[in-house]
C-alpha cells in the first residue's frame, strides 16, 4: 500500500516555455528507498520541491495517506545537499530542533535527540559545534534531525553530492542502516549512477526537456547489503554492474534522442 | 588588532634573515608597537611645542594643564557639573536613544526583510531622512519637541535608527534560504522561523548596524547637546569654547574620543562573544 502517491505531476515555473516537469506518477511505500537518477536539467530537484512542498505543481496531485500535500510539514522530513544546519545552536539542539518546534518538553527531546546521534554513529558529539564538524558529519547531523521529528517520509536531496568518494562510499552504507532500523520510506534524489543503484528499492530515471520517468527498475542490492553482504562485493558483482551499464547506457541514449530532437 | 595589521605572510617575510649576508639583527617592531610609538612621538610633539612656548597657550595649553584641568573637572566640576556628571548625561542620552532604536528599528528591519508592504512602506521614509545631516533637521525638532530633554534624546534615536534598520533588513533578506527550508520542513510556523533561523542569522548583521549606528550617534551627541543644554560632554566643550578655554575644550574633545573607541571596542568584543559562527566556515 502506497503512503505517498503522486499523480501526473506537471510543474512549470513562471514565465518558462518549457515544463520543468510533465506527467509524472510515482508511489512510495513503506520498505520502499525511491531513488530518482538522472542527468542535471531533468527536474530531480523540482520534483523533491514539490514533495516536500516548497513548491505547489502546476498540475497533478500529491498525497500523503490520501491526504493532498499542502505546503512544508514534519510529515515530511528533507536532508539537504548542504548541511541547512543552524551554526548558533551545538550539535545536540540542531538534533532536538524539530521537537522544540512541535513544543516538547527539553528533557524528551534530548533523550530523542541522543538516540538519534547514537543512530547516525555520533554519539559524544552532542556539545560540538557546526562549524567543527567535517562535512560527513555534517550530513550526519542532518540525517539525524530530520529523523528525530519522526517525519512519515524521508526525502533526500542530493545528500551526499558535496562529500568525497570514500566518505560517501561509508554515508551510502549508514543510509541502508539507518533505513533499515527506522524503516522509514526514503525518496533521494542522485546524479551518482552507481550510488543509485546500490542504494534503491525502486529506481527511476529521469530525463530532460521537459523532466519525464522513462524507466523504473526494482532492484535489490541494498537488501543484499541488509542481509550480511559486503558493500564491495555487491559492487564488483556482474549483475551490479551490468544494471550500472544498464542505466548509464539509457542516460546517454536519452542524451542522444534529445540532441537530434534539437538537430 | 584590525583589518589594518600585515598579513602573517608579509610579517614573516620581513622577519627572515637575509641569508649571506652577516648583518646585526635588526630591530623587529609589532604593528600595535609601531601604533604606540606613534602616539607617543605626537604627545611629545604637543608637549615640546607648548614648553618652548611656540604656539600660545590660549590656542594649545600643554598637557600638563590639561592634566591639571582633568584633576580639577572631576573634583570640582566646571559649569557647576563635574567631568563625571557631564560624561554620564551624555552616556544617558545616547543610552537611552540606543535603546529605543534598538526596540524599535529591529522589529521595523524584520519587517521589511521579510514582508513586501512593509518594505513600501518603511523603505522611502529611512531612505529620505537617513543622508540628511541631523543638524538640518535639530531646528525642526526644537519646533516641534521644544528644548527639553526629550528633543537630545530623539535626534540621536533618529540617528541610530536607521542604520539599525537597513542592517537587520539586509541580514533578514539574505537569511539562508536552505535553512529555512530546513526548519519548514521539521514543522516551524512563520513566528517560529523569525525568532529560531532569520533572527539568529540576521544578528551579525544587526550588531554590525548598531556599531555603525553608535558611530553615528555618538558624533550627533555634541549636535543634540546644542539644544539648550546645562550638562554633557558636547555641552562642556561648546560652552568652554565660548569662554576660550582651550584645556577643557581640548580635554572634552578626548574624552569623546576615548569613549567612542571604547565604545567600538566593547562592541567588537560583544560581536565575538554572541556570534562565534560568523566568518567560521560553515
Amino acid at each position: 500500500m502506497a503512503l505517498l502517491q503522486l499523480e501526473r505531476i506537471c510543474a512549470q515555473y513562471p514565465g518558462a516555455a518549457e515544463p520543468v516537469l510533465s506527467d509524472i506518477s510515482l508511489s512510495l511505500g513503506p520498505q520502499q528507498l525511491l531513488v530518482a537518477l538522472g542527468p542535471s536539467g531533468s527536474g530531480k530537484t523540482s520534483l523533491l520541491n514539490l514533495i516536500a512542498g516548497f513548491v505547489e505543481p502546476s498540475a497533478g496531485r500529491i498525497t500523503l495517506d490520501n491526504v493532498p500535500v499542502k505546503g512544508p510539514s514534519a510529515e515530511r522530513g528533507v536532508v539537504f545537499q548542504d548541511d541547512a544546519l543552524l551554526p548558533w545552536q551545538d550539535v545536540l539542539a540542531n538534533v532536538a530542533f524539530g521537537l522544540e518546534l512541535a513544543g516538547a518538553p527539553r528533557a524528551q527531546r534530548e533523550v530523542k535527540a541522543r538516540e538519534m546521534l547514537a543512530l547516525v554513529d555520533l554519539a559524544g558529539f552532542e556539545k560540538r559545534r557546526i562549524w567543527q564538524l567535517s562535512g560527513g558529519q555534517k550530513q550526519r547531523v542532518g540525517l539525524a534531525r530530520a529523523l528525530a521529528a519522526d517525519p512519515r517520509v524521508l526525502l533526500m536531496d542530493e545528500p551526499f553530492g558535496a562529500l568525497d568518494a570514500f566518505t560517501r562510499e561509508q554515508m551510502q552504507e549508514l543510509l541502508l542502516q539507518v533505513w533499515k532500523r527506522s524503516a522509514k520510506p526514503v525518496f533521494l534524489i542522485t546524479h551518482d549512477i552507481e550510488e543509485a543503484v546500490f542504494l534503491a528499492t525502486d529506481l527511476i530515471l529521469l530525463a530532460p526537456n521537459p523532466g519525464q520517468i522513462v524507466e523504473h527498475l526494482k532492484l535489490d542490492f541494498g537488501q543484499r547489503y541488509s542481509t550480511g553482504e559486503s558493500a564491495r562485493a555487491i559492487k564488483s558483482d556482474p549483475r551490479f554492474i551490468e544494471t550500472r551499464e544498464h542505466v548509464l547506457a539509457r542516460v546517454f541514449s536519452q542524451r542522444q534522442a534529445i540532441q537530434e530532437q534539437r538537430a | 588588532m584590525s583589518k589594518y595589521q600585515a598579513s602573517p605572510v608579509t610579517e614573516a617575510l620581513a622577519h627572515t634573515p637575509s641569508p649571506g649576508r652577516n648583518a646585526a639583527p635588526r630591530l623587529y617592531l609589532s604593528t600595535r608597537a609601531i601604533s604606540v610609538l606613534t602616539l607617543i612621538v605626537l604627545l611629545g610633539a604637543w608637549w615640546l611645542v607648548t614648553a618652548f612656548e611656540w604656539v600660545e597657550p590660549l590656542f594649545l595649553p600643554p598637557p600638563s594643564a590639561v592634566l591639571e584641568k582633568a584633576w580639577l573637572l572631576m573634583t570640582k566640576g566646571y559649569m557647576e557639573s563635574t567631568l563625571w556628571q557631564h560624561l554620564g548625561a551624555s552616556l544617558q542620552r545616547i543610552g537611552l536613544g540606543l535603546v529605543f532604536a534598538v526596540l524599535t528599528a529591529i522589529p521595523v528591519g524584520i519587517a521589511i526583510g521579510h514582508n513586501r508592504i512593509a518594505q513600501g512602506i518603511f523603505d522611502p521614509l529611512i531612505e529620505f531622512y537617513r543622508p540628511i545631516p541631523p543638524l538640518a533637521y535639530l531646528p525642526l525638532i526644537v519646533i516641534w519637541c521644544g528644548i527639553g530633554e526629550f528633543s537630545k534624546v530623539l535626534l540621536i534615536y533618529l540617528a541610530i535608527f536607521a542604520p539599525i534598520a537597513i542592517a537587520t533588513a539586509t541580514g533578514v533578506r539574505t537569511a539562508d534560504s536552505a535553512k529555512l527550508r530546513a526548519a519548514q520542513s521539521l514543522g516551524a510556523s512563520r513566528w517560529q522561523l523569525i525568532r529560531h533561523v532569520i533572527l539568529p542569522s540576521a544578528l551579525p548583521d544587526i550588531l554590525t548596524g548598531v556599531r555603525i549606528g553608535l558611530g553615528v550617534g555618538w558624533s550627533t551627541l555634541v549636535a543634540a547637546e546644542l539644544i539648550a543644554a546645562t550638562s554633557g560632554l558636547g555641552f562642556m566643550v561648546q560652552s568652554a569654547a565660548q569662554f576660550l578655554v582651550t584645556d577643557v575644550v581640548v580635554l572634552g574633545i578626548l574624552v569623546i574620543a576615548f569613549i567612542a573607541f571604547a565604545l567600538e571596542m566593547g562592541l567588537r568584543a560583544l560581536q565575538r562573544k554572541l556570534v562565534p559562527w560568523h566568518g567560521q566556515n560553515h
